[in-house]
């Protein structure tokens, strides 16, 4: 499959897309691709529809969400944005992470799930801030290389968000 | 001899006559079987009037096995072979379950070294929760074929969301021991969304709330014009209706003063325990009394305060899967529209009271709970039999744990993230850490744990035959697949060198193929002869069906391919055609292993253009690509 998950759904490659276009695109062509279509056909469509629906929803997962987008965007450029040997970030951001975490440790500490949902709102609002940044960066003006500081950046505050739920999940239990 | 009319599908069927297919909710405490007829979806009664089917099999003195009320009258008489609740040791293995109030003799399988489920020992021999739960589909099965009319070709199987690989398994392995074509596993959160759904032609995201009598379920769909979407699921697969018995049977016991009883004793005290639950539901007090073994009566009574106070903590403990399922789905309770509710347990006011507080909304109870899930399977049994082909429902569900692989240190390594939507893929590279290392042992696991010992072991497999090469060269690509039912397989291959080791595992918890065959050769006393008779006729009801597909998709789609690719798949058709008639399983298999073949880019061809077509709606021409 040479073709690029942006044609699989025919919507042009762009970090800022059309969010219903791509959910309705996905549904069509799950519609005409998912297993349960091919129950009594041949062997070959079987195999086809599995291959067909379970690409669609690799596609449809990483152009859903900014940073999977991104990333992927400068993949076809590429750039790997995160690798073994490619983790390098600006010393403001890792200061902000470090300050990030500490205020998580307090917080999974003394139990304060206030402090936890201000953290989280804290956070988005850095991922917000970063996807506009990422609007200009990579449909704009097409400078890959600070688009890659900001997809690891925002990479990173996925991270942080998945810790954050777990640590809300172990104060409610 | 039921068991060896395996249906078939298609084979003389003309393409318009309506298929026969059925829904099965193999249920904890009830089982039911529903079709969909004249369009409407409508749960099939036994000879009694009877819908619900205990999930109680009893096994007699006299070889006879009883299913349903026959044998739930008989489990205070005869306990120790009078299993009810089966699906709770659905692949399970002894240390999963508290065997302790159970009247049962349990033992840990005999069978494959790596197979884990246990057994339980009965008159009638030692029978495995997947043989039990058999029983009560072949029940069911011949109660939908007397009112159909005639064989399945398939039957659509509900299972808790919740399950995981194991449990899935192992109900895909009972429907095939009771002779079922099994056409999909369907979640039962997502079955009874699709009977609500269509009745109400909603849209908009909804929570069901499926607690039954063993397991509970949470899942959240959103709804689009016949798109049924899980976002998330969650659960407790050892949570249910027999826990609240548990919890009266308990205070029964330390109220009235009672040692340990035996086994009827206990069986006894539980029916009554559940006898009182569900008094409960429209009563303020409930009176429980029976005479036990050793001649002491019991007289207690149980107010509904005193039964809210006992299983305050079982209703709060469905809290957390909610939460956690609504978090994966990044949604506040604000972006609910609605709540439904599944299974008899939740005809309890207790927890009907705490969901209506937790969702600041009353849930939906307008359709029965203990009918909602076969009737929406029946639903998409229709669909996937081929009854429906213009269908515009759509169901697209989630894996609901993660699968991973063990590291070093015993830690899990996520390769398949939980609420991943089916069919999914993904994989995952190893190299050897020895110079010279041709094998390596691959640990696969389910379950959100960091450690390996925490998660569940699905498969241990060895890669043999890697090329020796220098430590870290070899490149080892192991892909998890995960297929619509639910249902993982692995394979794995090395990549750097030209020598392929291919394979595919099978999980080792499931049954393997000859332990099949005994059970169903044990289960009709027959012999080789019939193990062939059985792959003869599999083989021509595969023929069937393929020479039926592929002749509907040429007659469709000829235009596709050239005039020499559509002679060679005729070819091997006609082939096909001639050997089938045959006695001949294995030349049979060949003939359409090789049409298969045949047909490879034609099928490719027509899923691109169907892709095309799907895509070329007017709101594609307002893009300009």
């Amino acid at each position: 499959m040479t073709q690029s998950y942006f044609e699989l759904f025919g919507i042009k490659p762009a970090f800022n897309i059309d969010l219903a276009i791509l959910e309705s695109h996905y549904r069509k062509i799950q519609s005409e691709s998912h297993p349960d279509r091919f129950v009594n056909a041949m062997s070959a469509e079987k195999l086809k529809s599995m291959q067909m629906a379970t690409l669609a929803n690799e596609a449809y997962q990483t152009l859903k969400k900014p940073a999977s987008r991104a990333r992927y965007l400068l993949e076809l450029q590429g750039i790997t944005a995160i690798s073994e040997t490619n983790t390098a970030m600006p010393a403001d951001f890792l200061m902000q992470q470090m300050e990030w975490r500490e205020a998580l440790e307090d917080a999974k500490a003394t139990k304060d799930i206030a402090a936890v949902d201000n953290l989280l709102n804290e956070i988005k609002q850095e991922a917000k801030s970063l996807n506009s940044d990422l609007i200009s960066l990579i449909d704009e003006k097409q400078d890959y290389g600070s688009a890659t500081d900001a997809t690891r950046k925002l990479i990173f505050i996925d991270k942080v968000c998945a810790d954050i739920n777990k640590v809300i999940e172990q104060i409610e239990n | 001899m039921a068991l060896l009319q395996i249906s078939e599908p298609g084979m003389s069927a003309a393409p318009h006559q309506h298929r026969l297919a059925v829904g099965i909710d193999l249920g904890t405490t009830n089982s039911l079987v529903a079709t969909v007829r004249s369009g409407l979806s409508s749960v099939l009664p036994d000879e009694h009037g009877h819908t619900l089917l205990p999930s109680v099999v009893h096994y007699a003195a006299d070889h006879m096995i009883e299913v349903g009320f026959d044998a739930q009258k008989k489990q205070n008489l005869d306990p120790h072979n009078t299993i009810v609740s089966a699906k709770r040791f659905m692949g399970r293995g002894l240390k999963d379950i508290d065997a302790s109030e159970l009247p049962y003799k349990f033992i840990e399988a005999t069978g494959a070294p790596q197979t884990t489920m246990l057994q339980i020992e009965t008159r009638a021999g030692v029978k495995s929760p997947v043989e039990i739960s058999a029983e009560i589909l072949k029940v069911l099965k011949a109660r939908a074929e007397t009112a159909l009319g005639g064989e399945l070709v398939g039957a659509v199987i509900t299972v808790p969301a919740y399950f995981d690989d194991a449990q899935r398994q192992a109900t895909k392995d009972a429907a095939r021991l009771a002779g079922l074509n099994v056409l999909r596993l369907l979640n039962e959160p997502t079955a009874a969304a699709v009977a609500y759904g269509l009745d109400n032609a909603s849209e908009g995201t909804y929570v069901i709330y499926d607690l039954g009598g063993g397991t509970f379920d949470i899942s959240i769909l959103k709804l689009t014009k016949g798109v049924f979407e899980v976002l998330a699921t969650n659960g407790d697969s050892a949570l249910g209706g027999d826990d609240f018995d548990q919890r009266i049977f308990c205070w029964i016991l330390e109220t009235a003063k009672l040692s340990p009883r035996n086994a009827k004793d206990t069986r006894l005290l539980l029916t009554k325990a559940r006898e009182a639950k569900e008094w409960l539901t429209e009563h303020a007090e409930a009176n429980i009394s029976c005479m036990l073994s050793d001649g002491e009566f019991v007289d207690l009574t149980l107010s509904t305060n005193e039964f809210i106070a006992l299983t305050c903590n079982l209703v709060q403990k469905t809290l957390s899967p909610i939460r956690k399922a609504m978090r994966d789905a990044s949604l506040t309770i604000e972006d609910i529209n609605g709540i439904v509710m599944v299974g008899g347990a939740t005809r309890m006011p207790q927890i009907r009271k705490t969901v209506a507080e937790y969702f600041k909304q009353a849930p939906l109870t307008n359709l029965d709970p203990d009918k909602v899930v076969a009737l929406g399977a029946a639903i998409q049994a229709n669909i996937l039999a081929g009854n429906k082909s213009d269908a515009d429902l759509l169901l697209l569900d989630v894996i609901p744990l993660s699968l991973g692989l063990e590291t070093f240190g015993g830690l899990a390594e996520k390769v398949i993230h939980r609420n991943s939507t089916l069919p999914v893929a993904r994989a995952q590279e190893f190299t050897t850490y020895k110079d010279g290392q041709t094998a390596m042992s691959i640990h696969v696991v389910q379950g959100e744990r960091e450690l390996v010992s925490d998660c569940r072991s699905l498969a241990r497999f060895e890669l043999r035959g890697i090329p020796p090469m220098v430590a870290g060269a070899a490149r080892i690509r192991v892909t998890f697949t995960v297929d619509a039912d639910g249902l993982l397989s692995v394979s794995a291959r090395e990549t750097t060198s030209n020598i392929e080791a291919n394979i595919t595992v099978k999980p080792s918890y499931g049954l393997s193929e000859d332990e099949i065959t005994n059970m169903l050769k044990a289960s009709f006393n027959s012999a080789e002869a019939d193990k062939k008779a059985r792959m003869l006729t599999e083989a021509r009801v595969d023929a069937g069906a393929i020479i039926e597909a592929v002749t509907a998709a040429l007659t469709a789609d000829a235009a596709l391919i050239s005039l020499k690719e559509k002679q060679a798949i005729e070819a091997e058709m006609q082939r096909l055609q001639a050997i089938a008639s045959a006695d001949n399983a294995d030349a049979i298999n060949q003939a359409v292993e090789a049409l298969n073949h045949a047909t490879e880019a034609f099928a490719a061809a027509r899923m691109d253009a169907s892709v095309k077509r799907a895509l070329s709606g007017k709101e594609l021409n307002s893009l300009d690509l």
